[in-house]
């Protein structure tokens, strides 16, 4: 048995296993560290369903990443902050146990209120009533910066 | 209605002809005098700023407007807590255009969002300086005739300094224009901005600590001060206030026809010994300001003189 198979069978037997779900959305792949900004900021905190989040679980792909289960509906999401945190992430809607759908997530050119600037110095900061407005600036690196001061998404 | 918020809003073709009708105020201001009469500017300014607002008023002034306005947010609504939005929105009762300068970056936007008058961006915190850029630029087509072909030496504050940024990205539409970054390490021009200039292909630059080894190659000097408001530690601004110092012995390193820019104020990054100094263009740059901005009134309120 060479080293690799030992240790993926010693990770097998001590894997963190969370059960799979019957109805709900399964967000995948998510980059490693990224899943806990996307439950906050996708407002899965402020739901009374069960919620998981694993972190730095195995991926054969990526060596590490995120995942979170959701046991909801996904249709009172707004999916676009998804793409706009971790383009490479992927969904998977559940319904009876079975992965029904796999949404595509496209990155949207503006997201409105969906994020905020967190640049101290941004007119977004302090006028009341104010949009928060990202806009896409660089598809292939799926770059977002603030409507008003530029600055980058995650990056402040 | 247009606004005038970064440079790029205006292409390169509007931005000669902006220049030519400058230049032609400058040639014959009396053709101009009366060619706002019964308009008037708001000159909305949150922030202090001498030269820049009296700028604006001496511009509209010369075109046979009026100007009203405030100097600080203190002596504005924004001090009752008034949102850039409202305050916007009544002062296009009482203008006909407006030039604003807010401490916030982007405040300028939101304003443009909500007016039913052109706004001009007067410099937005950190961000963004418009009518400065175009004033640097025209200063540089006016001696050295043209905007392509040249080394344009930048130095100071290149982290902070929002002239520095708009001017990089108004002059990167020009051709076979490079740039020498001079600054210390903590003033170092932003990561995002030298993301820009790798994307411009053929763009050449390169970034040194030193002034005087920069000086020899240069065509433009364009200075700029460490702001202070810019920081939020004291301690650092006093430690790099003092970085750069251009006095003649250093001028001695540049060429004859080199000149010399700086959008003022300077506190003394120029040794006063240079403003004598035929290579020093930087009160040019103010009048020039004036007349840029003339031109950039006429053309937001879309008034031909003929």
């Amino acid at each position: 048995m060479g080293n690799s198979d030992m240790n993926t069978t010693q990770h097998e037997k001590y894997k963190l296993n969370v059960g799979k779900i019957d109805e709900g959305f399964v967000i995948d792949h998510i980059r490693p560290g990224r899943g806990l900004t996307l439950y906050h900021d996708m407002g899965l905190n402020k739901l009374d369903c069960s919620v998981a989040i694993i972190q730095n679980a195995f991926s054969r792909k990526m060596g590490k990443k995120d995942i979170i289960k959701v046991e909801t509906s996904i249709d009172n999401f707004n999916l676009d902050i998804i793409s706009l945190l971790d383009h490479n992430a992927t969904v998977d809607v559940i319904k009876n146990g079975e992965i029904i759908d796999k949404p595509e997530l496209p990155l949207p050119k503006e997201v409105k209120n969906i994020i905020k600037c967190k640049n101290p110095r941004c007119i977004s900061s302090i006028e009341q009533g104010l949009d928060q407005i990202f806009v896409l600036t660089d598809a292939e690196t799926a770059t977002y910066r603030c409507k008003y001061c530029e600055t980058e998404y995650g990056n402040n | 209605m247009r606004h005038l918020m970064t440079p790029l809003d205006l292409s390169v073709e509007e931005l000669d002809k902006l220049m030519d009708t400058a230049e032609d105020i400058k040639e014959q201001p009396d053709k101009y005098a009366h060619a706002c009469d019964g308009r008037v500017l708001a000159t909305l300014f949150y922030e202090p700023s001498t030269r820049t607002r009296l700028s604006f008023e001496a511009a509209m002034l010369h075109l046979g407007g009026k100007t009203l306005g405030f100097a600080d947010a203190g002596s504005s609504s924004a001090a009752k807590g008034e949102s850039v939005a409202d305050t916007i929105r009544v002062a296009s009762c009482f203008a006909d255009i407006a030039a604003m300068r807010h401490f916030k970056e982007g405040a300028p936007m939101v304003a443009a969002q909500f007016a039913q008058i052109p706004v001009i961006n007067a410099g937005d915190g950190g961000h963004q300086h418009p009518t400065q850029t175009l004033t640097d630029l025209m200063t540089m087509r006016s001696v050295r005739g043209s905007l392509s072909d040249m080394k344009i030496g930048m130095c100071g504050d290149l982290k902070f300094g929002r002239t520095v940024h708009s001017l990089i990205r108004a002059l990167l539409r020009y051709n076979n224009v490079s740039f020498v970054f001079i600054s210390p390490d903590e003033l170092r021009l932003p990561d995002y901005m030298i993301e820009e200039l790798d994307s411009h292909e053929g763009v050449e630059y390169t970034e040194v600590t030193k002034l005087e080894d920069a000086l020899p190659e240069l065509d433009v000097l364009y200075m700029t001060r460490v702001q202070k408001e810019r920081f939020f530690n004291e301690e650092d601004y006093v430690r790099l206030k003092d970085f750069y110092i251009l006095d003649s012995r250093k001028m001695e390193h540049a060429r004859e026809d080199m000149i010399v820019l700086h959008p003022l104020p300077r506190v003394n990054e120029i040794a006063v010994e240079i403003d004598n100094d035929p290579r020093a263009k930087y009160f040019d740059q103010v009048k020039n300001g004036m007349y840029i901005r003339m031109a950039l009134i006429l053309m937001l309120l879309e008034i031909q003189v003929k």
